[in-house]
């Protein structure tokens, strides 16, 4: 337990697949899942451990330089530095992606293809209309509508102009 | 409860205004919990105490840092000068501009936050040698 905290705190991951003796009653296997990981998110902004575990002699050298003055560092190599603790920079992290593109195309697609299917049904599948939506049956229905002055006050037959036989402009 | 946030005045004169705790009845006092509530000043000396340690390591930085950008407010100037300086100790720039990219995302809209924290912390930055990520190009992609 303490052996793993340890490892923790210094944060190689090439010891993986180390082993440690805990108490000397047998060997527990320290799994690559169980030790800490590095991630970039805003509300962690310093992870568990660094990016970049294995250094490179060039990075290795920065390091070293780093325990000195961090002006005498000139800009590509404070970048080096960013870059082997962190993957990506906040910018890089909030960066949003072209998702909403695809979003978007899939939802009319998916509209489309369901308004062709309604269309083939009104074609193939429902019956003729009947026939009380003929215009021949419709003028009689509304004449017949007019005759027996329905709504006469606010509605319908209310704007039908009795004497000169039109509607009301 | 909404904690002390570092906030600006916008008639143009650039003075540190506290938000505090509103509490809405002057005449008719009434405090729901009984907890001793502690005051900006408190919180802020309590977390410049935090980072001023000498002998702080890489691990209780870390812890630290992620608490303090998990509260509901901008840290304060100071603060952020103590965690810079603890970040020096351990010979650590990455982390300092790290925070310095953390401070300017936990303002979200608020824009005038940030250039108000570079603008105080410049005296130490220049100290420490820190580059702000603008002067690095991170900001943008």
């Amino acid at each position: 337990m303490l052996a793993t905290r340890a490892l923790s705190l210094v944060g190689k991951r090439a010891i993986s697949t180390s082993i440690c003796v805990r108490g000397e009653h047998g060997v527990a296997k320290v799994d690559d899942y169980a030790l800490p990981a590095y991630f970039d998110r805003r509300e962690n902004p310093l992870p568990d451990v660094q990016f970049v575990t294995e250094l490179s002699a060039v990075q290795k050298s920065l390091k070293e330089k780093e325990k000195g003055s961090w002006a005498t560092l000139s800009n590509e190599e404070k970048i080096a530095l960013y870059r082997i603790s962190f993957k990506q920079s906040f910018a890089e992290m909030n960066e949003g992606t072209k998702e909403w593109k695809s979003v978007i195309a899939g939802m009319f697609f998916f509209i489309g293809m369901t308004g062709l299917v309604v269309l083939w049904q009104r074609k193939f599948v429902y019956g003729p209309v009947p026939p009380t939506f003929e215009s021949e049956w419709k003028e009689k229905e509304v004449q017949r509508m007019l005759d027996m002055r329905i709504n006469p006050v606010e509605g319908f037959s209310a704007k039908w102009d009795y004497e000169n036989k039109e509607w009301k402009k | 409860m909404f904690r002390a946030v570092v906030r600006l005045s916008t008639s143009g004169v650039r003075s540190l205004a506290r938000i505090r705790p509103c509490y809405s009845a002057p005449l008719a006092s009434r405090c729901c919990s009984h907890a001793k509530v502690e005051t900006d000043e408190e919180f802020d000396a309590r977390w410049v105490t935090y980072f001023s340690k000498p002998d702080i390591d890489a691990w209780e930085l870390k812890e630290g840092m992620n608490t303090l950008i998990g509260y509901d407010l901008v840290p304060e100037p100071k603060i952020l000068d103590s965690a810079l300086r603890a970040c020096r100790r351990l010979n650590d720039l990455a982390s300092a501009i790290r925070i310095l990219e953390a401070v300017k995302d936990k303002s979200g809209p608020h824009k005038d936050i940030y250039p108000y924290l570079i603008q105080e912390l410049q005296p130490t930055l220049i100290e420490l040698g820190i580059s702000t990520p603008e002067d690095l190009g991170m900001d943008k992609l």
